[in-house]
């Protein structure tokens, strides 16, 4: 357990200095899967923020933006301006500095990269108290070791990011069904390219001749002449809704097991269209349905979920069929199941893209033999040159990190420099000694 | 600091060369675990054990800890925490059985049952609780005994040491409620080992390794009190409520 305090930006900086033995880290939402955001016995500090005093710039397409400022809040700003982020994940609920700490990605980072690629600077409040302006001509070390840095190089207190200008606040987007893994990775392979967005679904519970059956949706922002004739007229609106929430009720147990699951993926690839093309949709509908459905993790009972996200090489297809088998044949009831390519990685030492295969899987926890398959997987993942996320880590340990990411010291270099103290202190730092070597 | 499935990656055992303390840390080693600390008074019998711990990813250490020593208590977790970091399980381990027979005729000899079984063990809970409120994480495993849940009179400081015990674990626990740490009140029936070596096993006599595997399952499972076997809650429940004419005469009284 830790103190959460809620301070405004100006009040940062004196509570900073209020940091006892066991440090300090700024959380955004308190959304990552694992102990990212969690420091027991110190102080966790959400920053305040609203995206009305953010500033846009049209014409350079950037705005600058507070660091506990939400991707939501800033869409509902920007969307109806006729601009979009960068990039987005599956939800919107994230903050722009837990966008930058975790370097997060999402469905267009094989064409665009992840979000660090497209920050142009950040007001960065040191372990000191000081304030500096890091980008990548001042202090570059500094700046790429926060991006996908986790918190633990400072305190975002914003951050100039470059937009995407869009047309209309909808996709346009094409569907495609298809029967096995070799089918799914030879159609992401030959035509990914042709669209910023691509994600598949992977039904993890189907073996055999099914193994890797997917549903894999591919798009862009619609442009004006692709909307109905009744949404021409206001093409950039956007105010998404949640549509209802789950009740704190669901009996302990959950909701989510093998036969729930299992049913539930078959309805969905089947209800799945076999092809269909230029589908229009709302942006909530193609990157965020969960955010419909407020506090959906309920359904996954009292034991929770677990997130298990790795990347392996282009050319380890193999060791990602291995992978799928051995969940597949585990019985894991893994209701979400992601896989996407991604592009080139960028300069951050913790940054966890990397060009190559990506899956993100959702299970639910409390089993007792599922924290032996994640280091199994562990395994497999690091043989195949890969490694896993930092954002959704919650099992692994401090060898597998250092396998995965061999920069972890010129990190470690910066980190000494501007944190001799070790003010910046997370549970995920100390489980897997990210400070200390 | 322990993952999300409780697999811890520091164990600390006050009582290193207790069978059941051991046992338990055995049941927890997973590939997360890098250190395990044997807190006792024999060391040389400590590094016999740890030998049997070791291996090429866990480390094991020896450290001195006299349960009647309660003035030293403190200095000794805290210098555990000082050169090996947070701990994600503490198990307190330690107890004799004492001779009922000894203990009843000799106040000297019961009272130091009582010293070592209770007040060092409150002793040692209370040091560990402070660190691990400290770090705002961590287990504490408290090696009660269906012996305190009512006292039989074959067994008669031991069982009052063991009741004392219980009750000071299950205040504790309560009373860290919120601070993320949290303790875990093992009620073991008859177990086969050193300490009972030589005596007659008790109807649902258990073993160190199953008192072991329940212990793991009931920290990943987040329970705070477990009985080894299941069946004694019930069979204790019944006892607990007899009248003290019937108690009395029972055989396994």
């Amino acid at each position: 357990m830790a103190d959460v305090v809620e301070v405004l930006r100006s009040e940062t900086a004196e509570a900073v200095k209020s940091a006892g033995e066991r440090g300090i880290l700024a959380r955004g939402l308190g959304r990552s899967y694992g102990d990212a955001a969690q420091n027991g016995g110190g102080t966790v500090l959400r920053l305040l923020g609203s995206a009305r005093d953010a500033l846009l710039d049209p014409g350079a397409s950037t705005v600058t933006v507070g660091g506990g400022v939400s991707l939501d809040d800033l869409m509902r700003v920007i969307v109806p301006r006729g601009f979009f982020v960068p990039v987005t994940p599956g939800t919107r609920f994230v903050t722009v500095g837990g966008a930058i700490a975790s370097d997060i990605h999402g469905k267009n980072h094989h064409v665009d990269g992840s979000f660090g690629s497209h920050v142009e600077r950040i007001g960065l409040l040191l372990a000191d108290g000081s304030q500096v302006d890091v980008s990548r001509n001042e202090d570059p070390a500094l700046f790429w070791a926060t991006v996908g840095g986790m918190g633990l190089t400072g305190i975002v207190l914003d951050a100039t990011v470059r937009l995407l200008p869009i047309e209309t606040s909808r996709m346009s987007v094409d569907t495609l069904r298809l029967g096995d893994l070799d089918s799914l990775l030879a159609a992401m392979s030959e035509g990914d390219d042709a669209f910023r967005y691509s994600v598949a679904w992977i039904d993890l519970v189907a073996t055999g001749r099914n193994l890797g059956r997917s549903v894999l949706t591919r798009g862009d922002h619609a442009r004006v002449e692709q909307l109905a004739l009744r949404d021409r007229s206001s093409p950039l609106d956007f105010g998404p809704r949640q549509l209802f929430s789950i009740p704190p009720l669901v009996p302990k147990p959950g909701l989510l097991n093998h036969a729930t699951v299992a049913a539930f993926n078959e309805v969905w690839f089947r209800a799945a269209p076999r092809q269909r093309t230029a589908e229009v949709q709302e942006i909530s509908g193609f990157f965020h349905p969960l955010d419909a459905v407020g506090s959906w993790n309920r359904l996954y009972g009292r034991a929770g979920l677990v997130q298990y996200q790795f990347v392996v090489p282009f050319g380890a297809e193999a060791a990602l069929r291995q992978i799928i088998e051995r969940v597949s044949s585990a019985g894991v009831s893994s209701f979400l199941a992601v896989l996407k390519r991604f592009g080139a990685a960028n300069e951050a030492p913790l940054s966890f893209p990397r060009p190559g295969w990506t899956l993100a899987l959702d299970m639910p926890g409390g089993g007792s033999s599922l924290g032996a398959l994640l280091h199994a997987l562990d395994d497999l993942v690091l043989d195949a040159g890969g490694r896993t996320y930092f954002a959704k880590d919650a099992h692994t340990t401090p060898e597998t990190i250092r396998r995965g990411y061999p920069r972890l010291a010129e990190w470690q270099q910066v980190r000494r420099r501007v944190d001799p103290e070790q003010v910046w202190q997370s549970d995920l730092s100390r489980r897997l000694r990210l400070a200390a070597d | 600091m322990d993952n999300a499935f409780g697999q811890p990656q520091h164990i600390v055992v006050l009582g290193g060369t207790s069978d059941i303390g051991t046992a338990i840390a055995r049941a927890l080693i997973s590939p997360t675990t890098r250190i395990i600390v044997l807190a006792c008074r024999d060391v040389e019998r400590g590094e016999a054990v740890a030998s049997s711990l070791r291996s090429d990813t866990v480390a094991v250490h020896v450290v001195r800890f006299d349960a009647a020593a309660v003035e030293d208590h403190a200095g000794v977790i805290e210098r555990i925490v000082a050169e090996h970091g947070d701990i994600d399980v503490a198990v307190l381990a330690f107890a004799q059985l004492g001779d009922n027979a000894q203990t009843l005729d000799d106040p000297v000899a019961a009272a130091r049952l009582v010293e070592v079984n209770m007040a060092g063990a409150v002793a040692a809970g209370v040091a560990t609780a402070n660190c691990l409120k400290k770090q705002g994480h961590g287990a504490l495993v408290v090696l009660s005994s269906v012996a305190g849940e009512r006292v039989r009179k074959g067994n008669v400081v031991y069982g009052a040491t063991k009741a004392g015990l219980d009750g000071f674990a299950q205040g504790l626990g309560d009373a860290l409620e919120g601070s993320g740490v949290r303790v875990l009140v093992v009620r073991p029936g008859f177990v086969r080992s050193k300490m009972t070596t030589g005596l007659e096993a008790a109807p649902l006599a258990t073993t160190p390794d199953k008192v072991a595997a329940a212990v793991a399952k009931g920290l990943r499972s987040g329970k705070r009190t477990i009985w080894v076997p299941g069946l004694l809650r019930i069979v204790m429940s019944l006892f607990r409520h007899l009248p003290g004419a019937v108690w009395r005469r029972l055989p396994i009284n």
